[in-house]
């Protein structure tokens, strides 16, 4: 890995009450490059990035961006951070009562004193780059999934940012969209020269596009390495996870007394 | 029995300091609200959209209401008043029972119930759908962007609606005390100039609107804002905006009245 990184995460931890979510992280996502956070549902892939986005605050552990530690950061400092930022939301978050140009335009027009003309052309740029130029007079409820998604991508780059976050960018997708979104994620970046953190459990995608992947199971990193490596990896839990295998170290059953012990008891309420 | 009542108590208390802990957040959040207003009456077009949906959107019903009520109001008050020779009164009956109370009691209901459950629907669907989490990603204060501008849009079309409210009422009065009934129109419109005062009963159902504005919008941002993110999360606010702002409407009607009564 590189040594110039852009975000860089020392034993980070985070617990909602008592329920620890996260517990000692240890990442790096070099300048310029695509890095993948793959694991199973709940196990805190979401939640990390919302602290280096600072909507969380870690409850131990450092987190930097840029060099400037994120939860140590005042309201006006965090929204200066989020404004070099772009986030893709899991299904889009598309502000629904405004037409698909002025989902684009709109980071241009609270952010920038840009001349009407010039954010029109910029609009046409950003969808023109996710192939939806010819859909900028839709409505959002006009959009299938698929092109939601991709709406809500050229309005996470509208204003070029060096850092974009992608939540679960592939959740919900047709495998052509699937297709077009990764390959839109990997060009983009490096069009933009930009760096790229991936939420994802859509392992086989994920590793055909992005240059270092981590794996996160309860809350800790398993496993980490170049999209070679992790499918060549021999861990357990990584292979089950690759292969898509339904019991291994991720257990089927969610945990629970013994079936025949519970079914004896008959006290078990809905 | 010890156990019943220990259980009573707890869940006592945890309702109590849910409500205390409820209670300080819309406080907290009607100061943010506050101190972000300047910033969003920077962008008037926001606030004068929001009258548009929520004042205008919300005049027919208003109006209609208004109307009912005014005509409702001139044939009881005729009933009452001609029993005792007093039916050239009914022009002031009509318009003291609008300007003072019904005028801005039920359009405050109306409006809690027309402009406020959707303006807490969709603050907590933007909520549900992630649009907010979006905004304040992108740098952009949600509360400034789209709670105040509601808020304020509902505190400035109130005092209107209500004002239209009694005066298409007295309209409706007029309709049925002078029109249908035959009641002197004279004696309705001259008695009614002399005995309403400015002050007195416009300027403090004036006030009153306002206060129920101030409350009624407060509350739909509110739910609208903490809705658990869900269906039914969402659906249970509308519910509490509706319930609590009537609740509301109605015990400030009460302190309000008691402090404009003057026993004359």
């Amino acid at each position: 890995m590189p040594t110039e990184c852009l975000v860089r995460i020392n034993g980070v931890s985070f617990a909602y009450d008592d329920r620890p979510i996260l517990k000692g992280i240890d990442m790096e996502v070099p300048r310029g490059k695509l890095v993948a956070i793959m694991g199973n549902s709940g196990c805190g892939k979401t939640t990390l990035l919302r602290l280096i986005g600072g909507q969380l605050k870690p409850t131990g552990g450092e987190l930097l961006v840029d060099g400037q530690s994120v939860p140590a950061m005042a309201h006006d400092e965090l929204y200066a951070m989020r404004r070099r930022m772009g986030m893709l939301f899991q299904f889009g978050a598309l502000f629904t009562d405004i037409s698909v140009f002025e989902n684009v335009a709109y980071l241009m027009r609270e952010h920038t004193d840009l001349p009407e003309e010039i954010i029109r052309d910029m609009v046409l740029m950003k969808l023109n780059a996710v192939g939806l130029r010819g859909a900028h007079h839709l409505m959002p409820a006009e959009l299938s999934g698929g092109m939601a998604r991709r709406v809500a991508l050229a309005r996470a780059i509208a204003l070029d940012p060096m850092l974009i976050l992608y939540d679960e960018p592939f959740a919900g997708l047709d495998p052509i969209s699937m297709g077009v979104i990764g390959q839109l994620i990997r060009r983009l970046n490096d069009a933009l020269g930009a760096t790229t953190l991936l939420v994802t459990h859509d392992v086989q995608e994920a590793l055909s596009i992005a240059d270092y992947a981590y794996f996160v199971a309860d809350g800790q990193i398993v496993a980490r390495g170049t999209p070679g490596e992790i499918r060549a990896s021999s861990d357990p839990f990584v292979h089950q996870f690759v292969f898509g295998e339904a019991d291994g170290p991720v257990h089927f059953h969610y945990p629970a007394p013994p079936f025949e012990e519970e079914l004896m008891r008959g006290d078990v309420h809905a | 029995m010890r156990d019943g009542m220990i259980e009573l108590l707890r869940s006592l208390g945890h309702a109590l300091s849910g409500a205390f802990q409820t209670l300080g957040f819309a406080a907290r959040f009607f100061t943010t609200i506050l101190a972000c207003s300047g910033q969003s009456f920077r962008r008037l077009h926001l606030t004068i959209r929001e009258i548009y949906f929520s004042g205008f959107q919300s005049l027919l019903i208003i109006l209609v209401s208004g109307l009912f009520i005014g005509m409702v109001l001139g044939m009881q008050g005729y009933e009452t008043l001609q029993r005792y020779g007093s039916s050239e009164a009914l022009g002031v009956l009509v318009a003291l029972s609008l300007t003072r109370e019904l005028g801005p009691v039920v359009s405050a209901l109306l409006f809690a119930s027309r402009a406020g459950s959707s303006i807490t629907a969709e603050i907590g669907l933007m909520k549900a759908t992630e649009q907010l989490t979006a905004m304040d990603m992108m740098a952009v204060n949600p509360i400034a962007r789209v709670v105040a501008p509601r808020f304020w849009g509902g505190v400035i079309s109130m005092p209107l609606l209500a004002a239209l409210f009694s005066a298409i009422g007295v309209f409706g009065g007029y309709l049925v005390g002078v029109v249908l009934i035959g009641v002197d129109e004279g004696a309705f419109w001259s008695q009614m100039q002399g005995s309403v005062d400015f002050r007195l009963d416009i300027w403090n159902g004036i006030v009153k609107s306002f206060v129920f504005g101030i409350a009624v919008s407060l509350i739909a941002v509110f739910e609208g804002y903490d809705a658990v993110p869900t269906a039914e999360g969402v659906s249970a606010s509308i519910k509490r905006t509706v319930v609590y702002s009537a609740l509301a409407i109605l015990a400030l009607d009460l302190v309000l009245t008691s402090f404009m009564f003057r026993g004359v």
